[in-house]
């Protein structure tokens, strides 16, 4: 019965997203309405075909690993084409004729940038959070997920929001805010999704056979949740016709630009901190074979950060027309909050106490440590930068995206890297991975591209700053805004490189895990399946 | 003690899920609810009026290009801001911005004041291609504007969700929307569209007849601060007159 109101459902749903195809007043819409059109009529296929078979009730004592490979396999496919994306616009910003004449409209700077962003934040990061979230709850609880085919759901609905959003971008449309550029189409596809996640989360929690509910798990479902509030309360939109991807924010000037700080920051802080947090929290006490260092320092490190990091971004909008008070209250909370960050660093980087030896043999805990340390880097950097008199100079400047990428690279990079090495031959039944000298070959690829980009990108930051405010003894300006562009040249070329070099560690790891599905002995112990029991 | 009221959050899902939602919620409240009703966040500046048709449709360019990943259009109170790009932002130049265009990054200079700074020839040239009249230049060139032709089919549509979200464009505007529009971008056009709008301006922008995304670009280029007179605005009295 079920079977046919899914059917019903997914059939109107593709005759809808044809008749707006063809009501389609711009080509990103369009786009969009085929491809939720063509997802609607695979997955009808795909139920009918079910339809009517006798049931096979789930094993209940069984993990559902199916959306955890699935995703994690996504997570090195959409690691790839973000980096790629991300190499390619920094060879942009150097030698301009990348912007091709014959691709003006679709591949220019403006508009491959929040692919690149979108592609690595979302797409890889999102990918690697799904992966971590459905490996970890299961695990951590003793439960196979909640709601049947619920984390498949899930999983694809999350891939067609990114190819929503990556058309999107390239067609031209967006709502203009960063991070949260996809339009009100995409954002409503996003947040069904999400709350279908936020579902399956807790109710795999609400069934756990563990009384207490494992420390990964807090951040976890802290990310789930909050990320849901920003995403709909910054995405506040009217369309301007339901047949058009364009939309009007509800909000406008200081408003609209605190509430997208507000945002902006913790994307970074609810995304890339608490998520992965929670990765760290899993994934290095298992590598490292040691519990978890300290419990009463998970607990206060848990509830300051989530209570601090909502507050810091203003620090985004020093000197601007936003309220002094308000981006006072965004500094301090930003200062105060490298005291939590820490916690969390010492945490994980304590963990290894009595393992420390482990560094020299295993490149997988060494990418993860070394991720801890960047986290720890840009954690002090982060609120160095939000004070009034440093952001003065950094802001506006090259040393805020070199910031940003020794967190992104460096903690969400390197973290996801060790987990993806962690779960590949757990998950497909392999001794060990296919190649460790690989693993060492990725890890100095990338921490030395890392060192590259990050270095380069504070060479040039501060040099801007301080050329942009020089002036000479009569008090006119000393350098026309032109003379900075050119005097980055140099650091431009050296963090392509850097993008490089993280790139083809990213490359070495895609085919060792390759290798090791492919090629990998297969472990002598392995269950068919873990059980739950 | 505090560990074993923790166990209560800890073993129960429902409270954990609960209580993290709440302290989440905190510091938005605080830092956005106010902006909304205290009313020293925006002061009232004479000259600020409604993106005429054409200017709010070369805004809509500006956005689909990303133009904000590189450009900024907030200018900070420090000298040499001051110095290289005019008068510091007011917070009410950009109230009628859905979305606001402030940007983070200057990879190009501050746009908030460019208005006027140049020519529309140097405009066309320069989106045509920046390094022709900027060596060092290292921006996409955007010749392709010039060959898309604008009409104003959804322009009345887009004003009326500017309406709906609180932008004060009366009904004689959105009525006259679509001739506005074209009339803004003919040199000899009829003058409804500078007494609409008032410090709009009336010319054939990119030197082509049809109204292309260029001339709606340029439109909304020379117009980018301009529209509050800064030799008779006096802080002091904008903030004595709330």
């Amino acid at each position: 019965m079920l079977d046919y109101v899914k059917l019903l459902i997914l059939g109107l749903v593709a005759v809808c997203a044809a008749i707006a195809a063809n009501y389609a007043r711009d080509a990103a819409y369009l786009v969009h309405a085929l491809l939720i059109m063509g997802a609607a009529a695979i997955t009808f296929v795909v139920v009918l075909r079910k339809t009517g078979e006798p049931k096979v009730p789930a094993p209940a004592n069984e993990y559902m690993d199916g959306p955890v490979k699935a995703a994690a396999i996504a997570t090195a496919f959409w690691g790839v084409v973000g980096f790629l994306a991300g190499v390619y616009i920094a060879f942009q910003l150097a030698f301009p004729v990348l912007n091709f004449d014959w691709a003006q409209g679709y591949l220019n700077f403006g508009r491959l940038r929040p692919l690149h962003t979108s592609a690595v934040i979302f797409a890889f990061g999102g990918n690697a959070l799904l992966a971590a979230s459905f490996y970890i709850v299961q695990r951590t609880s003793a439960a196979r997920m909640w709601g049947g085919n619920l984390a498949w759901f899930v999983f694809w609905g999350y891939q067609l929001f990114i190819a929503m959003a990556a058309t999107g971008y390239l067609l031209g449309s967006t709502q203009g805010q960063e991070y949260a550029e996809p339009e009100w189409l995409t954002d409503l596809w996003l947040t069904i999704v999400w709350v279908a996640f936020l579902l399956m989360y807790m109710g795999t929690l609400m069934k756990r056979k563990e009384p207490h509910i494992y420390v990964a798990n807090w951040f976890l479902l802290s990310f789930i949740v909050t990320v849901a509030m920003l995403h709909v309360v910054n995405n506040l939109q009217i369309p301007v016709s339901i047949f058009g991807s364009a939309s009007v924010t509800v909000m406008s000037g200081v408003q609209n630009a605190m509430t997208q700080w507000w945002y902006g920051h913790n994307a970074v802080g609810f995304f890339l901190t608490a998520g992965f947090l929670g990765m760290m929290y899993y994934f290095i006490p298992k590598q490292a074979e040691r519990p978890v260092y300290s419990y009463k320092l998970s607990i206060i490190h848990f509830w300051a950060l989530i209570f601090l990091y909502i507050w810091a971004g203003p620090h985004h909008l020093h000197y601007t027309a936003l309220p002094d008070w308000a981006s006072t209250l965004g500094m301090v909370f930003s200062v105060v909050l490298w005291m939590p960050s820490w916690g969390g660093m010492i945490n994980g980087l304590m963990t290894l106490s009595g393992a420390w030896d482990k560094l020299r043999t295993d490149p997988v805990l060494r990418m993860m440590v070394t991720s801890v340390a960047f986290y720890g880097m840009s954690t002090f950097e982060g609120p160095m930068m939000s004070i009034r008199a440093v952001n003065s100079l950094s802001h506006y400047t090259d040393w805020t995206i070199g910031h940003v990428h020794s967190g992104a690279l460096g903690w969400n990079g390197m973290i996801t890297f060790g987990m993806l090495y962690y779960l590949f031959p757990k998950l497909w039944g392999r001794a060990s991975l296919y190649s460790v000298r690989a693993v060492s070959w990725h890890y100095w690829l990338a921490t030395i591209g890392i060192v590259l980009y990050a270095a380069s990108m504070w060479v040039t930051g501060i040099m801007e700053g301080l050329m942009w405010r020089e002036v000479d003894a009569q008090g006119f300006l000393v350098n026309s805004f032109a003379d900075t562009v050119a005097a980055k040249f140099p650091m431009y070329v050296v963090r392509g490189l850097g993008g490089v070099m993280f790139l083809g560690g990213a490359l070495i790891m895609c085919w060792n895990l390759w290798m090791t599905v492919k090629k990998g002995e297969v472990r002598k112990d392995a269950p068919v399946a873990a059980p739950a029991e | 003690m505090a560990l074993e009221g923790h166990k209560k959050i800890e073993t129960n899902a429902t409270l954990l899920l609960t209580l993290s939602f709440l302290v989440v919620t905190v510091g938005g409240i605080v830092e956005i609810a106010p902006l909304f009703y205290l009313e020293n966040t925006i002061e009232d500046v004479d000259g600020m009026r409604p993106y005429s048709p054409l200017e709010l449709a070369g805004r809509e360019i500006y956005v689909r290009e990303g133009c904000y990943v590189c450009h900024s259009q907030m200018i900070r109170p420090m000298r040499d801001e001051v110095e290289r790009y005019g008068h510091y932002s007011l917070a009410a130049e950009s109230q009628y911005d859905h979305p606001f265009q402030w940007g983070s990054k200057r990879t190009g200079p501050d746009l908030a004041r460019v208005g006027g700074r140049y020519s529309d020839e140097w405009h066309v040239d320069h989106f045509t291609s920046p390094q022709s009249v900027v060596p060092e230049s290292v921006m996409p060139a955007y010749a392709f504007l010039a060959d898309n032709v604008l009409r104003p089919t959804y322009i009345t549509d887009l004003m009326e969700t500017h309406r709906l979200v609180g932008v004060p464009y009366t009904d004689e505007m959105i009525a006259e929307a679509e001739v506005d529009f074209i009339q803004q971008a003919t040199d000899f056009g009829d003058p409804g569209v500078v007494e609409r709008y008032p410090g709009a301006q009336q010319r054939d922008f990119d030197g082509q007849p049809e109204v292309t995304e260029m001339d709606a670009l340029i439109a909304y280029m020379q117009m980018l601060g301009t529209l509050v007179d800064f030799s008779t605005f006096a802080p002091e009295e904008a903030v004595a007159s709330r």
